[in-house]
C-alpha cells in the first residue's frame, strides 16, 4: 500500500487503544476519549475519524466513508496524519 | 487509606496539546470528574493519608441508594470520569452494585484500591459490572512498605492481586507514595513493581495535607534524597525501556511555582465523602468557613452550581496580591487553597510554594528543617537534574481536558 504521510499504511485497521473508551458526551457536545483518570475532548473532525476506528475498517475505508459522508475529497493526508498522531499518543492502536 | 489525589494518576497525559488546556471562562462547566470516597474504613493506617484527620468523627456512610442517586444526578450534569476510592472501597460490599449503575450511566470507572479484599470472585463481578480500570496503591507508609520491601506478606498479597488484575485483562497500574522514610528505596520499589508485571508506576511524593500535614516534619525528604531517587528512577528507566512507564511526582515544596490544582476549585472536580459531604477538593474540610453541602440535603446540581462552597474559589475575585495582578493566575489559579491556608493562615493567599508569595520562606524553611532533621550534608540544588529525562507529573495538575485541533 502507498504510504502518503510516510507513517501509516492505508490498509492499517486502527482501533481505540486498550483501556480507552470513546463516547459521545451531550454535556460537552463532543466525542470524548476516556482513559484512566483523564479525558480528551475531541473536536468534530477528530471525533468523526476516531469514531470510525473500530479495528475492522482500514484507513482507506475510513477516508472513503468520510469523503462520502461529508461530500469532500482529498482527505487521505489529513486522516493519515491524525491517525499517526493518535497512535503516537496511544489513543489508537493498529495490530499488525 | 487512600494515598492518591483524585486526578491524573499513573498514565500519561497524551491529550495535552500545546495551548490546548481548558479555557476558563466565567461560565461554570460540568463537574467532569466525580470522586466517590465510598468509605473511610480501611485496614491500613497511613501516616500520609489525605483523609481528614478527624474522619472518625464524621457521620454514617451513605447507603447504596444514596450513592446511586449521586451517580445519576452527577451524570445528568455531565460528569463522566468516576473515581471510587476510600478508605478501601472494597470494604463496601455494594461496590459491584455501584459500579454496575455507574457503567449503565456511561461513566468511565476507576477503582483506587490497596487490593486488600480483592478476590477472584469480586474482580470477576466488578469486570462484569463494567469496571474500566484498577489502580493498585501502596498505602501504608511504613508497615506495608517494609513488608513489601522485605518480600513478606504484603508482597504476596500484591502479587496475588496483580495476577488477578492481569488475568482479567486490566492494565497493571501501581501507585506508590514516597516520603523521607521510603524514598531511598526507589530502586527496590521499582524492581518489585517490575516483578509484579506493572506497566505503569507512579511514584508520587506525599502532598502535605490531612495526616501528612501532621507528619510533615518526618515525611518531607531532603533534596539530596530526592535527587538520588530521581537518579535511581532514571537508571531503571534506561534499563527496562518502554515496557514500564514511570512517573515521578516531585513534592511541590521543592518547586517555585504551585500546581494548577484541579484547574481551580469548582471547575471540574467534585468529591463526595463517605458521609455525603460534597467537596470541591478532597482536602477542602481543612478550609475554614467553607460550609460544605451534603448530598443528603441537596441535589448535586444545586451543590455544584449554587452552593457558596463550590462558588467560593471560582473566577479570580477572591484572590489577593500577588496573584490578583499576576499574569500566571490563568495557569495555576494561585495554587493549592489548602496549602495556602495551612501555611499562611489565609486560604485566599497565594500558595506559598510560589516564590512570588511573601510567604515562600515558610516552604523553604520547612525544607531546611527537613535537611537538618535528616542531618544530610548540605547540598546545593542543581535544578538541572530535573531536566534530564524524567517525566514529572503531578496528580494535582489537572485532568487533561483539551480540544484536539484538527482540521480536515
Ligand atoms: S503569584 Fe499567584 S498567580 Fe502568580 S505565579 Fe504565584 S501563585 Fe501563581
Ligand atoms: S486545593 Fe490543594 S489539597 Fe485541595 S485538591 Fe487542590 S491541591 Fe489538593
Amino acid at each position: 500500500m502507498s504510504d502518503p504521510a510516510g507513517e501509516m499504511a492505508l490498509d492499517a485497521r486502527p482501533a481505540i487503544a486498550h483501556g480507552m473508551r470513546l463516547q459521545w458526551e451531550p454535556a460537552q457536545d463532543a466525542h470524548v476519549l476516556l482513559y484512566p483518570e483523564g479525558m480528551v475532548k475531541l473536536n468534530g473532525p477528530a471525533g468523526q475519524i476516531m469514531s470510525r476506528c473500530d479495528g475492522v475498517r482500514t484507513i482507506a475505508d475510513i477516508v472513503a466513508d468520510l469523503e462520502r459522508t461529508y461530500k469532500q475529497s482529498g482527505l487521505t493526508a489529513d486522516v493519515v496524519a491524525f491517525v499517526a498522531l493518535a497512535m503516537q499518543r496511544r489513543w489508537l492502536e493498529a495490530p499488525p | 487509606m487512600n494515598t492518591s489525589a483524585p486526578v491524573g494518576h499513573a498514565l500519561d497525559a497524551p491529550g495535552v496539546a500545546p495551548g490546548g488546556t481548558r479555557s476558563r471562562s466565567h461560565t461554570v462547566g460540568p463537574p467532569l470528574w466525580l470522586l466517590l470516597e465510598l468509605t473511610y474504613r480501611c485496614p491500613l493506617h497511613c501516616v500520609f493519608c489525605y483523609n481528614p484527620t478527624d474522619f472518625a468523627n464524621t457521620g454514617p456512610e451513605l447507603s447504596t441508594a444514596d450513592w446511586i442517586r449521586v451517580l445519576r444526578e452527577a451524570r445528568a450534569l455531565g460528569a463522566v470520569q468516576l473515581g471510587l476510592s476510600g478508605g478501601e472501597p472494597l470494604a463496601r460490599d455494594d461496590l459491584e452494585e455501584i459500579v454496575a449503575e455507574a457503567h449503565t450511566l456511561g461513566f468511565y470507572i476507576n477503582l483506587i484500591t490497596s487490593g486488600i479484599g480483592m478476590t477472584e470472585a469480586r474482580i470477576k463481578a466488578l469486570k462484569a459490572a463494567g469496571l474500566d480500570h484498577i489502580q493498585l496503591s501502596f498505602q501504608d507508609s511504613t508497615r506495608e512498605m517494609n513488608d513489601f520491601l522485605s518480600s513478606t506478606r504484603t508482597f504476596e498479597l500484591k502479587a496475588k492481586v496483580a495476577e488477578l488484575i492481569r488475568t482479567h485483562d486490566y492494565p497493571m497500574v501501581l501507585n506508590v507514595v514516597l516520603h523521607r522514610l521510603n524514598i531511598d528505596h526507589v530502586g527496590e520499589i521499582l524492581a518489585m513493581a517490575e516483578a509484579l508485571g506493572a506497566q505503569y508506576v507512579e511514584l508520587a511524593n506525599t502532598q502535605y495535607y490531612g495526616w501528612a500535614w501532621l507528619n510533615r516534619e518526618q515525611l518531607l525528604p531532603t533534596r539530596a534524597q530526592l535527587e538520588r531517587a530521581e537518579a535511581a528512577t532514571r537508571a531503571f528507566r534506561e534499563r527496562v525501556g518502554a515496557k514500564m512507564q514511570i512517573y515521578f511526582v516531585v513534592p511541590d515544596y521543592f518547586e517555585t511555582r504551585p500546581k494548577a490544582c484541579m484547574s481551580g476549585l469548582g471547575s471540574v472536580f467534585l468529591a463526595v465523602a463517605p458521609d455525603g459531604t460534597a467537596l470541591p477538593c478532597h482536602a477542602a474540610r481543612t478550609l475554614p468557613g467553607l460550609e460544605l453541602p451534603n448530598v443528603r440535603g441537596a441535589d448535586v446540581r444545586a451543590i455544584w452550581y449554587d452552593s457558596p462552597a463550590f462558588n467560593r474559589f471560582r473566577g479570580d475575585a477572591w484572590m489577593k496580591e500577588p496573584c490578583r495582578s499576576c499574569p500566571e493566575k490563568v495557569k495555576d489559579f494561585g495554587g493549592c487553597r489548602c496549602q495556602a491556608y495551612l501555611l499562611t493562615g489565609d486560604a485566599d493567599n497565594a500558595d506559598p510554594v510560589c516564590d512570588l508569595s511573601p510567604h515562600h520562606h515558610l516552604v523553604t524553611a520547612a525544607v531546611a528543617r527537613a535537611e537538618r532533621a535528616a542531618a544530610a550534608p548540605a547540598v546545593a540544588a542543581p535544578q538541572s537534574a530535573r531536566a534530564q529525562g524524567l517525566t514529572f507529573r503531578d496528580h494535582r495538575v489537572s485532568i487533561p481536558v483539551v480540544i484536539e485541533e484538527k482540521r480536515t
